[in-house]
């Protein structure tokens, strides 16, 4: 390894012991632990009920629907969403607010390097709460199943599914994580951006199919193993798009993600503090 | 190595921060004299690259602010900003930055516990930041500004909230700073402390340079303003009575203990020929004969005014 390469990880491995510390130990982050606790507790509870009655009527089939369905809208455009905002859209903007941005900008590291540090921290808690959750609410809502659940994990499709969701997972924080950093390093409010990018997201379903393309979530649709079908009149009008396939989704949202993080690196680079002022 | 500002200005939107500045700063301890919104902290910032001139180039020890990672392996800064991480303990808080320069732990621990020991914090430095008391703060700020032993310090209003006692422990830190070689760069309201630190002085009145360099070197610009001199002698009403006959000569007050006569001249190399003269014919017994006016409060009072406007 250079010198340089060296110095570099040193300074992201102190960025990021600083940095995790604020945003999974802090007591700002209680309403995380409230999202990644709350799929769990429900699944693991629907489970819980279910063996308590000593029978079911539901196939693991339809288990897997709803956990699909609890993975696309409340993870993906939920949970995920709004915890990256708050996360990533804070790494720059909240030391701003706090007035401690200065003690990095005074310290021999690149600008670049910091905004590494700092995405890594971001992402590393963002995939421990959330892929946390969503694994632990995967396992839940079919305990129940007992063996059934064993043979679906080891024998069937379960293990891939898990990883899969697991990659979508990984694949959101990265993606939305890279919007909403640079959101906070652009804008003196992040949360608007965040509201744009929300309508944006929200809407994908019923835009052309052309422009669909322009989200994270449209990637993201077309990674999950298992697809929910739209229901109610909304579907009337919703427009599907042919999915992407995995080999071009995954470099395609990485490169994308990619770009945002150089456009946010400029931007840092330029960045001035004088709220001494 | 020098730090040079090359005729730097620097806007806020149509707010004048600070106007075609150009200033190079010798080692020792320089302090920046001047007003509220007269550019001190403005001239800081832009030395540390926390924020960017308009126009002009400036260099601290010929390393352009807009390359930190060479820039604070040099240099420290001390702000006026009162905020620090949360949760964080005194060793902790230094421990944690200084391992932003990529030095091993051990190396950090020490210089953490060094620079703690250095501004008398050593027995505070695991309690937490937050259960500080103001002066503490401003101990620990300053303890991060050097704890990587910089050969540049800046060093923004140091002596804010400290009690007597620190505040004389922290000048004679400066001054040690000063000898060693390193750039000290100090801002200060408080003008009789700045007289006791400095070096050199830069005033600063509504973002302009107005004067600077060594203090007996700005006063004797002050060519509008007559010179104050103090001779203690025993009889002063004598001495009062030759010197008056000078044009030169403005004004002259004895002492209410009749040891002193404080004179205001236009010609000091006249004045002490004549003050020769006087001894030799009258045989009047000298103590002292020492400036009056030599000093950063007397110069700011006549460059910049009570009202921060420029004389």
């Amino acid at each position: 390894m250079s010198p340089h390469w060296k110095l570099w990880t040193a300074q992201v491995a102190a960025i990021l012991r600083l940095e995790l510390k604020k945003t999974l130990l802090s007591r700002r982050g209680w309403w995380m632990y409230l999202l990644f606790a709350g799929p769990p507790l429900l699944t693991f509870g629907h489970s819980l009920h279910v063996m308590s009655r000593g029978s079911w009527n539901c196939t693991i089939g339809e288990d897997g629907m709803i956990y699909a369905t609890i993975f696309q809208f409340f993870y993906l455009r939920l949970a995920i969403f709004f915890g990256c905002l708050a996360v990533f859209g804070n790494l720059f903007r909240g030391e701003v607010l706090e007035k401690t941005l200065h003690l990095y900008l005074l310290a021999p590291v690149r600008r670049e390097v910091l905004l590494a540090g700092k995405y890594l921290a971001g992402l590393i808690a963002a995939i421990v709460i959330f892929g946390g959750s969503a694994a632990l609410a995967f396992i839940g809502i079919f305990l129940h199943f007992g063996q059934g659940f064993q043979d679906f994990l080891w024998r069937g499709p379960g293990l891939q599914h898990l990883g899969w969701y697991s990659l979508v997972m990984v694949l959101a924080c990265i993606g939305y994580g890279a919007v909403f950093l640079a959101a906070g390093v652009v804008f003196r409010n992040p949360m608007f951006a965040g509201a744009v990018v929300m309508v944006w997201e929200s809407i994908n379903g019923y835009v052309p199919e052309i422009l669909q393309k322009f989200s994270v979530i449209f990637y993201l649709k077309s990674l999950a193993p298992v697809e929910v079908p739209l229901r109610g009149p909304l579907a009337l009008i919703a427009v599907v798009g042919e999915p992407v396939p995995a080999w071009l989704a995954i470099p395609g949202l990485l490169v994308v993600s990619l770009l945002v993080l150089l456009y946010a690196a400029a931007k840092v680079r330029q960045m001035e503090v004088s709220y001494s002022e | 190595m020098s730090i040079v500002f090359d005729n730097v200005s620097r806007f806020y939107g149509e707010v004048l921060g600070v106007n075609r500045v150009n200033l190079t700063i010798p080692p020792g301890v320089t302090s920046l004299v001047g007003p509220n919104g007269s550019g001190k902290s403005t001239l800081m910032n832009l030395m540390t690259g926390l924020i960017r001139p308009t126009q002009g180039e400036i260099r601290v020890l010929n390393i352009p602010p807009d390359e930190p990672e060479r820039l604070f392996q040099l240099t420290g800064y001390c702000t006026q900003v009162d905020a620090f991480p949360r949760g964080l303990t005194g060793y902790q808080f230094l421990y944690s930055y200084l391992r932003l320069h990529g030095k091993p732990d051990a190396e950090c621990r020490q210089l953490a516990t060094e620079a703690l020991e250095r501004v008398g914090m050593a027995e505070a430095g695991n309690r937490l930041v937050a259960a500080y008391s103001k002066g503490m703060r401003q101990r620990i700020k300053l303890a991060h500004a050097i704890a990587h032993k910089p050969l540049v310090l800046v060093l923004d209003e140091p002596l804010n909230g400290l009690d007597p006692m620190a505040r004389a422990e922290t000048i004679a830190l400066f001054r040690e700073w000063g000898q060693e070689g390193r750039h000290v760069i100090v801002s200060s309201h408080i003008l009789h402390e700045v007289d006791r630190i400095s070096d050199q002085v830069i005033l600063l009145s509504h973002g302009y340079v107005v004067a600077e360099g060594q203090i007996q070197g700005v006063r004797s610009e002050v060519t509008d303003q007559p010179i104050q001199i103090l001779v203690r002698c025993n009889r002063p009403h004598l001495l009062a009575s030759r010197l008056f006959e000078q044009d030169h000569v403005v004004e002259a007050r004895v002492d209410s203990d009749n040891k002193g006569l404080l004179l205001r001249t236009r010609d000091a190399d006249r004045l002490y020929l004549l003050l020769n003269r006087v001894v030799m014919e009258t045989g009047l017994e000298v103590e002292s004969v020492a400036p009056a006016d030599e000093d950063v409060n007397s110069v700011y009072q006549y460059l910049i005014g009570h009202d921060g406007g420029t004389a």
